[in-house]
């Protein structure tokens, strides 16, 4: 089976149907390791992907004021056990332009493998982004994936990012992102993430909003079992009048697990405010009692309270 | 003679070294709609609580048949499933969880449309939502009731139902205490509201945890304005036994 094949096989692991690389209608780009196996573009949008020796290195660009009706796919993986992929990126979205990326990481057989995405990602005045990112890691637990990214939202921009992990093993997960919002901008940070076993978790987010009347909020779900490890921390900055932010980090811990949360909010404006909310424990035993109440099992009740909050 | 659908006897329960319950009778034919009237504190929420096998409620002495069944050495869900339910004073709330899944739990009979407009609320504009913080307390609570329609349960123990409820709308709950009764279920009641209690077919008054006085609801409402007890304001009860 190729490496093409064998990504095909695994996009519905993150949900993705396969007939997607093969509608003309819409772009994609899949790669293994430093490999680009496919690519397909749009009028609009620019890709320019580089094979390296280092990496894959590359620009996407959605020219201004153009709209990309159907989601652009960013399929990445690995199919060998123990290898590295490292990706730098670009991403420009111009003045007035719209996208959708979803962005596919698929690591079916990773034992020692490692994935390194640096990414900077510019949406300029009244531009929006949506980055809804799927992972799906395999059983195996090895894997290890080191997402970085600065995210700079211009005026009246705005960014929504969703970043699931919900089947497979986790293995160890270093997320750091950026994202600096000016005047009127919004920016909507999403992580669920489902972790076993020891896997281990390192979520760093961090909002600057520099413009007035910026607004943000990051919400983070993050359900543990067996021994896995979290440290969640959802920094707000804001810097200017009428900047709003909101930080919501929820953590269940289940097992041996252990999990932190440390929210950090600062405001340097009279003007500004920023609210914050963390709960980490166990599943509410009201809610687990409740639906025992109406006939469910300890088990059962769990896993549908443990789903919804990864919904 | 009919064996009673709930039979308490001399039920005792300690929570926190503090005797919540003492000694407590009570029984509940099929198709009663019972209401227990008593003082914050006089052990309402406890009774439910321990009826319903809730973690940390345990009975020190005493026995509870249910159907026949001995109630206390059965699990929660178990309890469940042989009919009996409780809708809580301040439900929970369910990141994720659409109020049409909440609706349809369990043992489901009825069909989620329908128990949402019996509790007043228009299928299309709730069943999608989610019982999170978005819902207000009143919205929250007849979800909660419609949940415990759904189960068309033997027994279903309403903790203070019309809590948070705006006062237009205590008939839909009232509507809801006989729906169930309608459905061949029973109901224990526990309200401060006199004319919830009032749609009951008996009345019990709770007072230092034990049953004080029975009767028809207005006889029992009346007892329980006229009279006091250690709980209630400080004055010595009459009513506990040595």
């Amino acid at each position: 089976m190729s490496g093409l094949d064998i990504l095909r096989h695994a996009l519905p692991m993150v949900g993705a149907e396969p007939s997607i690389l093969d509608d003309p209608g819409i772009a994609h780009v899949v790669a293994q390791g430093h490999h680009i196996l496919s690519r397909r573009t749009v009028p609009g949008l620019r890709v320019e992907l580089e094979e390296t020796p280092e990496g894959l290195t590359g620009q996407l660009l959605v020219e201004a004021g153009v709209t990309i009706a159907r989601p652009i796919h960013l399929c990445f993986g690995l199919t060998h056990p123990t290898e590295v992929q490292q990706i730098t990126i670009d991403v420009q979205v111009q003045e007035g332009a719209q996208a959708r990326v979803l962005s596919h990481c698929l690591f079916p057989v990773a034992q020692a493998a490692q994935h390194r995405m640096q990414a900077v990602m510019t949406l300029s005045p009244g531009a929006s982004l949506t980055y809804t990112e799927g992972h799906y890691h395999g059983l195996h637990g090895g894997m290890q994936v080191l997402p970085h990214a600065t995210i700079k939202i211009g005026k009246g921009a705005r960014y929504f990012s969703d970043f699931s992990l919900l089947s497979g093993s986790v293995g160890n997960l270093g997320i750091d992102y950026l994202v600096e919002v000016e005047e009127d901008g919004l920016a909507e940070l999403n992580a669920k993430i489902f972790a076993h076993q020891t896997d281990h978790i390192t979520l760093k987010e961090a909002v600057i909003l520099r413009g007035e009347r910026a607004r943000s909020l990051i919400r983070t779900r993050v359900v543990l079992e067996d021994e896995a490890r979290a440290e969640i921390t959802g920094i707000t900055e804001a810097h200017a009048a009428g900047a709003r932010g909101h930080v919501d980090c929820m953590e269940v811990v289940q097992g041996q697990a252990h999990a932190s949360a440390i929210p950090i909010v600062k405001v340097c404006h009279p003007g500004a405010k920023v609210t914050h909310e963390a709960a980490i424990g166990s599943v509410d035993k009201q809610a687990l009692e409740t639906l025992m109440a109406r006939g469910l099992s300890p088990e059962q009740a769990v896993e549908l309270i443990v789903s919804g909050i990864l919904r | 003679m009919t064996t009673p659908l709930l039979d308490i006897r001399d039920l005792t329960c300690e929570v926190a070294h503090h005797r919540i319950l003492d000694r407590l009778d009570l029984t509940m034919q099929a198709g009663e709609i019972h209401a227990l009237l008593g003082a914050n504190g006089s052990g309402k929420t406890t009774l439910a609580y321990l009826l319903m096998g809730c973690d940390g409620y345990r009975a020190t002495a005493g026995q509870v048949l249910f159907r026949g069944a001995d109630l206390l050495a059965l699990p929660m869900q178990e309890r469940a499933r042989l009919g009996l339910t409780l809708a809580w004073q301040e439900p929970a709330r369910f990141e994720g969880i659409t109020v049409r899944e909440y609706v349809s739990l369990g043992h489901r009979r009825e069909d989620p449309e329908a128990v949402l407009r019996q509790v007043g609320l228009d299928p299309e504009r709730y069943l999608d939502r989610r019982v999170d913080k978005g819902l207000s307390g009143g919205e929250r609570h007849r979800i909660e009731l419609a949940s415990v329609l759904s189960m068309s349960p033997a027994l279903a123990i309403l903790d203070e139902p019309a809590a948070g409820i705006d006062m237009l709308s205590i008939t839909h709950i009232i509507d809801i205490i006989r729906a169930l009764k309608a459905a061949g279920g029973s109901v224990l009641l526990i309200t401060h509201q006199e004319d919830v209690a009032l749609v009951a077919d008996r009345a019990s008054q709770l007072c230092a945890g034990r049953i004080v006085f029975s009767g028809n609801p207005r006889e029992t409402v009346d007892h329980f304005r006229g009279r006091s007890c250690v709980r209630c304001d400080g004055e010595v009860c009459r009513y506990v036994r040595p």
